[in-house]
Order: C-alpha cells, then sequence, then structure tokens
C-alpha cells in the first residue's frame, strides 16, 4: 500500500496540462521585444502558480486535518480574518505609516499576526470538528463577523487610508502584488514541499484523530503544526491576489476525483498542479483570446460555488 | 499489567467516572460490564489515552501513560473505538495495513505484509481484502477494524463494544481470537454487553455502575446471580448449559 507511488501518471498529466496552459499564456500575442515580454509575463505565470499551488494546498491538508470534504480555510474564514488584520493595521498605524512600511515588513507583520489568530480561533474549532454542520455554521458566522468588522473600520477610515485597503479587499488575478512574488513562491514551496515529505503522517491524520492517536500519532500537535502552516499558505496567497472563496474547494474536489486514492504523496502534488492549471489556463482564455480583464476570478468562484453547493447536496441527499 | 489510580474522567464538563483504583491483570482478558451509560467506555479511551483523565493516572507496567513516547506506547497498547469513523475512500487491505504504521512509519516490509496478511485471514476477510470499506456492510467494517488492531501486534488490547454488528458466527471468531491473544500473554480488555459472552470468555471482570467501580475480580466471583441483579437491578439468573454459564433475565 505505502509503495512509491511517484511519478504517479495523473500526477505526470496535469504536469503536462499545466506546462501547455503555460506555454500559451507565455506565447500568445506575444509581439516586440520577446525577451521583455517574457521576464514581464513570466512573474506573472510564477506569481498565478504560486497562488493556485497555496490555495489548494492548504485546502487539501485543512480537510484532512477536520476529516471533511466541504469545508475549506476560505468558507471557515482565513481570507477574511487575514483582511481584517489587514485593516486592524491600516487603522491603528494610520495609512501613511502603513504605506511607507516597505512590502516585506508589511507582509512579515500580517502573516505573524495572522498565524497567531488562526490558531487561536481555529485551533480550538477544529478540536470539536465531529459536527460538520456545526463547522460549516461557525465557519459562516467567522467570515460574516471578519468582513463585518473589517467594514466598520473602513467606515471609520479616513477616506486616502481606505483607498490603501480597497484594492487588497478583491481576488485580482491581473494586478498581482509583484513585489512579494518571490518571497510567496519561496514560502509556498518550501511550505509545500515540507508537506509532501510528511505524506505519510497526513494519510493517518486523514483517518481520524482517535485512529490517528492510537497509531502513534500526536494528533494535537501535528494538527496545530498543520493548522500554522495552512494559515501561512492562506496569507501568501491573498498577500497577493486576495480573498478567493471557493476556488480551494474547486481545486480540492476536481483532485479527489482524479486521483481516486487518499495517499497524499499524489494528492498535494496534483491538487496543486490542478489548481495551477485552472488557473493559468482561465487567465490565458480571458486575457490573451477573450480579451477580458477582470472576469477571471468571477468565473471560477462562480465553478467553486456550484462545486460547493454540490457537495452540500450530494452529502444531504446520502 | 495496567494500573489505574484515583481515576477522575469528564467528558465535555460533565463528570463520566469517579474515583476508579483498581488493577486489570496482564496476560488476562478482562470485561468491562455494567449497565448503560456506567462509563465502560470512557474508562476503555481512558486507558488507550483517547481521553485525558481530570484526575488520577493510568500506568502500563508500572509508568504512567504520558511518560511513553507516542511511537512506543503505540507499539505496546492498541484500541478500538465503537463506530470509529473512517475517512477517506480505504480498502481493507489498506486499513488493516495501517496497523502497522507504529512498526513500519508508512515503508512496509516483508515482514509488515506477512503480519496484514495473517491478520485478515484470522478475521476471514481474505474474499474482501480489496473491497473499500464504504462498499461493505457494518459487520464487515467492523471486522476489518479489529484486523487493523491485531496488525499492531501490541501486548495490550482494548476492544470496546467488539461484537457490535456482528453475527454469532463471527461474533464467536473475535471472542475466540481475544482469547488466543490473551492465552499468548497479551492484556486484553473488552466492553461487553452480553453477559453469557463475558461469562464464558473473560478471565477478569470489572464493574461499573454509575460511573463508580462497583464490583471486581475473577469472572467466577462477579457472574453471580447476587453481583449482577445488583448490578443491574434487575433480577438476574446464572444457569449451566452444557458445563457453560447463562445468564438469563427472570
Amino acid at each position: 500500500m505505502f509503495a512509491r507511488a511517484l511519478p504517479d501518471r495523473s500526477v505526470l498529466l496535469a504536469l503536462g496540462a499545466l506546462a501547455a496552459a503555460a506555454v500559451l499564456y507565455l506565447g500568445i500575442g506575444a509581439r516586440g521585444d520577446l525577451g521583455f515580454i517574457l521576464m514581464f509575463r513570466g512573474s506573472k505565470l510564477l506569481a498565478l502558480i504560486t497562488v493556485a499551488v497555496a490555495v489548494a494546498v492548504s485546502t487539501v491538508v485543512f480537510q484532512t486535518i477536520s476529516n471533511n470534504r466541504i469545508l475549506t480555510p476560505s468558507i471557515m474564514g482565513f481570507d477574511a480574518l487575514y483582511l481584517l488584520i489587514q485593516t486592524v493595521l491600516v487603522f491603528t498605524l494610520t495609512g501613511v505609516g502603513f504605506a511607507y512600511l516597505d512590502p516585506y515588513s508589511k507582509f512579515a507583520l500580517e502573516t505573524g499576526l495572522m498565524l497567531a489568530a488562526s490558531l487561536l480561533l481555529f485551533g480550538t474549532l477544529l478540536r470539536n470538528s465531529r459536527d460538520l454542520s456545526r463547522m460549516i455554521l461557525t465557519g459562516i458566522i467567522f467570515g460574516t463577523l471578519f468582513r463585518s468588522m473589517t467594514s466598520l473600520l473602513n467606515r471609520m477610515i479616513d477616506p486616502s487610508e481606505f483607498s490603501v485597503i480597497q484594492s487588497a479587499s478583491f481576488a485580482r488575478f491581473n494586478s498581482v502584488n509583484a513585489d512579494l512574488t518571490w518571497l510567496a513562491a519561496g514560502i509556498t514551496l518550501l511550505v509545500s514541499g515540507w508537506l509532501i515529505r510528511r505524506h505519510r503522517t497526513l494519510d493517518v491524520i486523514a483517518l481520524g484523530r482517535e485512529t490517528a492517536i492510537n497509531l502513534g500519532v500526536n494528533h494535537d500537535r501535528e494538527a496545530r503544526h498543520l493548522l500554522t502552516l495552512v494559515a501561512l499558505l492562506v496569507s501568501v496567497s491573498t498577500a497577493l491576489v486576495g480573498p478567493v472563496v471557493f476556488f480551494g474547494l474547486l481545486a480540492a474536489a476536481l483532485t479527489y476525483q482524479v486521483a481516486g486514492t487518499w495517499r497524499h504523496v499524489v494528492l498535494l502534488p496534483l491538487s496543486g498542479l490542478i489548481a495551477a492549471t485552472i488557473l493559468v489556463g482561465a487567465q490565458t482564455l480571458f486575457e490573451r483570446v477573450l480579451g477580458f480583464q477582470a472576469s477571471v476570478s468571477v468565473v471560477i468562484e462562480a465553478l467553486g460555488g456550484l462545486a460547493f453547493l454540490y457537495l452540500i447536496l450530494r452529502k444531504a441527499s446520502r | 499489567m495496567i494500573g489505574i489510580r484515583d481515576l477522575d474522567v469528564s467528558l465535555t464538563g460533565s463528570p463520566v467516572l469517579h474515583d476508579i483504583t483498581t488493577t486489570l491483570p496482564a496476560g488476562r482478558l478482562t470485561a468491562l460490564v455494567g449497565p448503560n451509560g456506567a462509563g465502560k467506555s470512557t474508562l476503555l479511551a481512558t486507558l488507550g489515552r483517547l481521553v485525558a483523565p481530570t484526575r488520577g493516572e493510568v500506568e502500563l507496567d508500572g509508568r504512567p501513560l504520558l511518560d511513553y513516547p507516542d511511537r512506543e506506547l503505540a507499539q505496546r497498547l492498541s484500541v478500538l473505538r465503537q463506530d470509529a469513523p473512517i475517512g477517506p475512500r480505504l480498502t481493507v487491505e489498506d486499513l488493516v495495513s495501517f496497523g502497522r504504521y507504529p512498526h513500519s512509519r508508512g515503508r512496509l516490509t516483508d515482514l509488515d505484509h506477512a503480519r496484514v496478511r495473517h491478520a485478515i485471514d484470522r478475521l476471514d476477510l481474505r474474499a474482501f481484502a480489496g473491497r473499500y470499506l464504504d462498499s461493505l456492510s457494518g459487520g464487515q467494517r467492523q471486522r476489518a477494524l479489529i484486523a487493523m488492531v491485531l496488525a499492531q501486534d501490541t501486548d495490550v488490547i482494548l476492544l470496546d463494544e467488539p461484537l457490535n454488528n456482528l453475527d454469532l458466527a463471527h461474533a464467536r471468531r473475535v471472542m475466540q481470537i481475544a482469547r488466543e491473544e490473551a492465552d499468548a500473554g497479551r492484556t486484553v480488555v473488552v466492553v461487553l454487553h452480553d453477559l453469557t459472552v463475558a461469562a464464558a470468555y473473560a478471565d477478569h471482570v470489572v464493574a461499573l455502575k454509575e460511573g463508580r467501580l462497583y464490583a471486581e475480580g475473577p469472572s467466577d466471583e462477579i457472574m453471580t446471580p447476587a453481583v449482577l441483579s445488583s448490578l443491574y437491578d434487575t433480577p438476574v439468573s446464572v444457569a449451566t448449559v452444557e458445563n457453560r454459564r447463562v445468564v438469563l433475565t427472570v
């Protein structure tokens, strides 16, 4: 059962699909100085892939810890929490001071707060994760609470400071935060690599808390570590493009369908590749072929939302 | 030997077990009996470190459970809960192979594979080895979980109502296996509802009532009409049929 599954056929196929999407993204409509275009588009491509991998891997890991395939970090309000932290920082440090911070310290500050807050809020919640409907409800309440607090602060804030926040609170795949791309890509690569190395432990955690403890895995400690990494990945993707609610769910649901296995050695890389293919492919189609600018996130979210409804309804009908 | 000292356990804030002190003998089959809600499953879960006590301690061979490293404990003690949830789509063989995780950390050797096959055969599951768990009946799934615990190959085996969902042939098979394990020197603790089964297979009986230790001792001393009647607050008689004790309600 634990035989070396890599390279799995589905992983290789997904890698091929991503390569094709990336070539199209870089190549279509490239006129003029090829070197410049490739560099410009290349860094955007890197950002897209980073976001996709961060969202997909964090979703799969979160679903493994919480032992369900419907909840995702963003449905539980992780992104909303990150935005709230961002707003609180602008509010307390005032727009000018915050704007003058260099992007790295800003990111470090936001992410540090995010890790602490998510461990505090979701760590205790996950311990009673048996009751799925309660988890969904709690997530929706958390998300709404964070969003309302964010918009309350937005109203109290100075208009010029508001513009600093506003640009951060929508998903925007075509204007990524370029400063952070390399840092984000590095973090995502390291975290995903570490998670893939621990694929066997993740397999055991997926069996549920009690079975995992029986098999000698310190479930509470592992869950805490994994939750920290999930929060880190969510911070990375939210800092780059803003909140995406249903994309992770879409990618994870497709991954489970395609992979047909419970082995994380396949699930983790495959989810990242599938998500990246969707995102790069959609971006190519909308930006290069159809010439739209802002509709990618809308379409992906709509598809993900449909997937969420489908999963909920299928669960209800069983 | 499992030592239990001054044990208090609460579940979600409400006290379930009070002041339990007893010893479960090594190399014996111990039955945990008592009325519904007496705390049998909670005691078993506490022995298997799935539930943390609010007071007191559980010791395995004189050393507190908390002092054992996670992996070492999993190599020495296995626990099967009632209706353990099974997450993703696993086959029977996948699940049983997880029983080897404490030993091989997921990299199965030939010895591990042999142990897995042996456990599958003992539970009469060879024909189902490649089937997905969610396509099996409750009884077959229960047997697969028991096979996983056997594959874990531990000195102490804790089973919470292992006969749930089992037909009489497989219930008999599971109790025979529990007996064989005890005869091979392992400490087996089983939560049982069927007192006739307990009387037939157990060496030692621990009876709980309303979260307290009610009676304990060799099976012969506990499985008497007097003790059982007051334990369950119901008239109980013990008959002998074909040299075996049969517990009947009057």
